[in-house]
């Protein structure tokens, strides 16, 4: 059976490669990398009936065109994008047929930030540390789609997927992130855990995988101004440095830092700081 | 020791020396409690990551408490070498703000031992602690936006070679040809943490 290809005809700001990344290498410096949104990974991978760990593409603020070799089935999710297949309007969240050579064209999406385009048999690469994921950081794993790229395609498992369309919820307005806090809150004074869940925090226009840059009113400060020694960092971390203006770490962060970690979102939140622009609003709110 | 918590699938463990980071590591590496994922050791702590459905953070505290921490010696994986070629271009400055001349920055360089503290910053950089009291210098106060692969560094405490080029703040004493960071390779990094690591001079 001749193998599949996606070609790559345009991008928009950014598409790379993800899956669910390479964990359990930050001993050696490697993080995990990954989908930003994993929720919004996997059920594009479910849709088109593959393994939820498969490659797929990340598209940042639509602007995607591919093409097929072979028709493949395919699916979107995650940040609205509209969507057309040789100029017809397709649904997202939800199995799409592309024929062969026909034209998959993505809109920026309306709100959101992150899409994520499955194809059945997932995106083929080799492997880097056994993951295909692009760690912008690092630089490890495949080069990001540009305009002429092939893509390889892998074989589809034996079963037809069994859900045909997906409701999801839009992506929130202004986000509510659940924390929990420390490891280092008692290097903050009394307050700045309250502060932090008091006032709404404005994404800035530097933010990107590695993490949301925050701005808030009000700088959080510190009890204890010594240097930090380098420590491990998780994602979800809101990382503070010396400005008061936490860092929320995403897919590729640091795995070593030198700046206090005063909370840490649950993951279960992380899928809405995928999804947040720049100049939108978040929240945080203490789980004790 | 303090054990801090980290979200909710990690443990971020807290200690006064790298030595008792890297006994906790060796012990928790040779027999990993059920249920526990990722071993991040760093400058002064160790981050224990596990899965939540196994294992909760009381119980884990608990564990730790009770855990026999050994002071780390030397490690059973034997000594790495790395030859390099003292020519750093940060040398001399070195030499001038220790007060040594070249010869004996060099001297001091490669006489000492060293052990893998923990690696961060990027794929491969091992932290490397042992380094000579008398070359303890700050990192540069403009850091260079490239260094190549290879490079062979110190800052604070620590000695390092760079993985791959990068931007980086530490001084350069030197340059290798060992590849310190290779994908293909099992395991890909040179320095893993707990490793004991000489450095000897070559003039070519």
């Amino acid at each position: 059976m001749s193998r599949t290809y996606l070609n790559v005809q345009r991008t928009g700001p950014l598409a790379t490669i993800q899956d669910l990344g390479r964990p359990g290498m930050a001993g050696l410096g490697v993080g995990t990398s990954g989908a930003a949104d994993t929720t919004s990974l996997r059920l594009a991978n479910r849709l088109v009936g593959n393994p939820e760990g498969l490659a797929a593409v990340e598209i940042t603020l639509g602007g995607l065109e591919i093409t097929m070799t072979i028709s493949s089935m395919v699916a979107i999710t995650g940040a609205p994008c509209p969507a057309t297949v040789n100029g017809h309007a397709v649904d997202p969240n939800t199995p799409v047929w592309l024929p062969a050579n026909g034209t998959l064209r993505l809109q920026p999406p309306s709100h959101g930030l992150r899409s994520y385009l499955a194809v059945r048999g997932g995106i083929d690469v080799p492997p880097v540390l056994g993951s295909r994921s692009t760690d912008t950081l690092s630089g490890l794993g495949p080069e990001p789609l540009r305009p002429g790229m092939r893509l390889p395609i892998g074989p589809p498992e034996a079963d037809f997927p069994a859900v045909d369309l997906a409701p999801v919820p839009a992506p929130a307005v202004a986000p509510i992130l659940r924390v929990i806090a420390g490891p280092r809150e008692d290097w903050f004074t009394s307050d700045a855990l309250t502060l932090l869940c008091d006032q709404p925090y404005r994404v800035g226009s530097d933010s990107n995988r590695i993490g949301l840059r925050l701005h808030g009113k009000r700088p959080l400060s510190r009890r204890i101004p010594d240097e930090l020694p380098p420590e491990a960092m998780v994602l979800g971390a809101l990382q503070v440095p010396p400005s008061g203006q936490p860092i929320l770490f995403l897919a590729d962060h640091p795995v070593t830092g030198g700046y206090p970690v005063i909370a840490v979102v649950v993951e279960a939140d992380l899928h809405h700081a995928a999804q947040v622009r720049p100049g939108q609003q978040l929240h945080f709110r203490l789980l004790s | 020791m303090r054990i801090l918590r980290c979200g909710e699938r990690a443990a971020l463990v807290e200690f006064d020396s790298a030595e008792q980071v890297l006994g906790l590591f060796r012990g928790l590496r040779a027999e990993p409690p059920d249920g526990v994922a990722n071993l991040v050791p760093a400058a002064r702590t160790l981050l224990i990551g596990y899965d939540p459905e196994t294992l909760d953070f009381s119980r884990l505290a608990d564990a730790l408490k009770h855990w026999p921490v050994a002071t780390a010696t030397a490690d059973h994986a034997g000594e790495l070498t790395i030859p390099v070629r003292y020519d750093g271009e940060d040398l001399v400055q070195i030499a001038e703000d220790t007060r040594l001349d070249v010869d004996e920055v060099v001297r001091r360089h490669t006489a000492a031992v060293y052990t893998v503290a923990f690696c961060g910053f990027a794929p491969g950089f091992g932290y490397l602690t042992g380094l000579d009291p008398a070359l303890h210098l700050p990192r540069l106060n403009t850091p260079r936006t490239r260094v190549p692969a290879g490079a062979v560094a110190i800052a604070g405490g620590y000695t390092g070679v760079y993985p791959r080029p990068s931007p980086g703040g530490w001084r350069i004493v030197g340059h290798t040809d060992e590849i310190v960071w290779n994908i293909d390779r099992d395991p890909p990094a040179l320095f893993t943490p707990g490793l004991t690591v000489r450095f000897t001079q070559v003039t070519e």
